[in-house]
């Protein structure tokens, strides 16, 4: 039989992964709100991220909770001179070039990491990475519940920057009309940089968040990329709040698909919602309409 | 006729290369190459034509694999029949996925998600059920001969493969100038225009999709007989979804040759590069993400379209010429 606390314990499981997933989708829902494409680098930019917080232990034996706070604004800067640079430049605003320039640099990216590092899986080792609390009838990694915090915690400071400054002001100006914005003396141009920085940003932090008790490969954010456009399509693109809830969900979902139906399933399961969201809600459970 | 004429020459010119090239490595090359060509061609029709950019055509160019390699190895069907089988499963799911995303509505980014989406689902599905051999693949048996479409000698199969991506050229010429391929550059450029002229865009799409999933999935059926084996990573894994839009848009999307030529220019800076560091993996797709920005951001419409570019910027100079020497 199957006990309620086993699924109970799934289910919190779930939500401790959804939570890093909310992240990494709200990166690629930020980006898609403001310019309207979808971030096919975005997997290949988490790759980067964990290398780099993997670099950052080995290299300079820094934690990777400590790292997140340099790797933030590195990849910021990465992420604004990547769009300001390759994908404003080379796109010609035309939504199929934008598509197809992300996607070569995804190709670029993560063929390079291949390149460089080869297909080997690394992994940092830090003191208190198997630090578990009892909750009595199931066991939460330390590791987990500082990232599920943390997700929580970055999703706070990217809703008072929205909010409070003018940054953030036109910011949602250009998501909302991008004529207007620029004719009121909104730089569009930088603006876009911006936003596809700020996605970025919270690749690098999700990275740092992961990466205790994940491992850094050239391919590894693929998997996680495929399911952030799952929850972005999910929650509605461009939408914030749809992005979190629909990360947790999708976290739940796949915790108990795979404790239902082995693994690889699991995933297919996470696929079929996608397909059927697409197909028969493509605004999502808390898009606005297009 | 005229119209031909191109596919013609340049067909004919390729055939010749067996006469004096014996370099088993270099038929291979050029094997390869045309065999990415036709795939190429079939997202040219959807993409090129059509302007629905599909991020997953890996979709049909494994079903192709699979439909010829199974029913060969499990239910003994003859190689030819095998082979246009997977032509036609190839059709099929590319009728579901449009029919669906058609009907949906979706368009662009959207486009571009479900088609990967779709690719991913049977990659998945591939990797662990039993009828495609799950994680260890199918691997064909050796019996060469004509009726088995096995052939020892690599001339044979350049031929084979020649004469689909001619097939595949006369298509997208036919495309151009039928009626039909007429209703589909209006759906590419204006579809909302096109659907007010009474252009039924979902009929058209769902059309293009259809003939563009079949091309791409006589590369997979190819890929199977030339290889001899499949598994989920080739068959339904993301390089051929990459390498099928990346040579049209770089040799100029919506035309004829775009697609052999860039298979021909992606292939050979590949190889270039293999053979000047040594094979190291990640190198050759590294050069095709770089190639595939740089030809966006400084040749939009490709190698066709910057050659007619030069050509139409160079001729009038040059008839300026003539007529200053005309008049001495």
């Amino acid at each position: 039989m199957l006990s309620p606390l086993i699924l109970l314990s799934a289910v919190i499981n779930g939500l401790m992964t959804g939570a890093v997933y909310a992240l990494v989708a709200l990166g690629l829902t930020l980006i898609y709100g403001v310019l309207h494409i979808i971030n096919f680098a975005h997997g290949a930019l988490l790759s980067a991220a964990l290398f780099a917080a993997f670099l950052a232990w080995q290299k300079l034996g820094l934690d990777p909770y400590i790292a997140a706070f340099a790797l933030a604004p590195l990849f910021f800067a990465l992420g604004y001179a990547l769009q300001r640079f390759v994908i404003g430049p080379a796109s010609h605003a035309d939504d199929r070039n934008m598509l197809l320039v992300t996607l070569g640099l995804a190709v670029l990216i993560e063929n390079g990491l291949l390149y460089e590092f080869h297909a080997d899986t690394r992994t940092v080792e830090l003191a208190y990475g198997f630090k578990s609390i009892d909750l009595g009838f199931t066991f939460v990694a330390v590791s987990r519940l500082i990232s599920f915090v943390a997700v929580f915690a970055v999703a706070l400071v990217l809703w008072l920057i929205m909010t409070l400054t003018d940054t953030g002001k036109a910011i949602r100006a250009v998501a909302r009309e991008k004529l207007g914005a620029e004719l009121s003396g909104i730089e569009v141009a930088h603006i876009y940089a911006v936003t596809f920085g700020l996605g970025t940003a919270c690749v690098a932090i999700a990275a740092c968040l992961l990466i205790p008790n994940y491992y850094a490969n050239p391919s590894a954010g693929n998997a996680f990329v495929l399911i952030a456009f799952t929850i972005v399509v999910l929650g509605g693109m461009g939408s914030v709040p749809g992005a979190l809830i629909g990360g947790l969900v999708i976290g739940v979902v796949e915790s108990l698909g795979g404790f239902f139906f082995g693994e690889s399933l699991g995933q297919v399961g996470i696929f079929l919602i996608f397909i059927v969201v697409l197909l028969v809600r493509p605004r999502g459970l808390f898009g606005a309409s297009a | 006729m005229k119209a031909f004429v191109p596919i013609a020459v340049v067909v004919a010119m390729l055939a010749t290369v067996p006469a004096f090239l014996h370099s088993n490595v270099v038929l291979n090359f050029l094997v390869v190459t045309l065999m990415i060509a036709l795939a190429g061609q079939g997202w040219n029709i959807l993409g090129g034509y059509g302007g629905q950019y599909s991020f997953g055509h890996a979709a049909f160019f494994g079903t192709g694999a699979y439909v010829t390699a199974i029913l060969q190895m499990r239910y003994g069907v003859n190689a030819w029949l095998g082979f246009a089988a997977g032509i036609a499963a190839g059709a099929v799911i590319g009728a579901i996925v449009g029919g669906l995303a058609f009907r949906a509505g979706l368009r662009s980014s959207y486009f571009a998600l479900v088609t990967l989406a779709f690719a991913e689902v049977l990659r998945i599905l591939a990797s662990v059920a039993p009828i495609t051999g799950a994680g260890v693949g199918i691997l064909l048996k050796l019996d060469l001969g004509t009726r088995s479409f096995q052939f020892q000698s690599r001339a044979i199969f350049y031929l084979v493969i020649l004469a689909l991506v001619a097939v595949a050229l006369v298509i997208a010429r036919l495309l151009e100038r039928s009626r039909f391929g007429a209703w589909l550059i209006a759906v590419r450029e204006n579809e909302d225009a096109a659907m007010a002229l009474g252009v039924d865009a979902f009929a058209v799409k769902l059309g293009a999709m259809i003939i563009s999933a079949a091309i791409t999935a006589a590369a997979g059926c190819f890929y199977v007989q030339y290889f001899l084996f499949i598994d989920a990573g080739i068959g339904y894994g993301s390089w051929i979804s990459i390498e099928a839009l990346l040579t049209p848009i770089i040799g100029g999307t919506g035309t004829v040759f775009g697609a052999l030529l860039g298979a021909l220019v992606v292939k050979s800076l590949g190889e270039g590069a293999k053979l000047i560091t040594g094979d190291i993996p990640g190198l050759d797709l590294m050069i095709y993400g770089a190639v595939l920005i740089l030809v966006i951001r400084f040749a939009p419409r490709g190698l066709v379209g910057a050659v007619t570019d030069a050509y139409d910027y160079l001729r009038p100079a040059a008839q300026k010429r003539a007529v200053e020497a005309a008049h001495g």
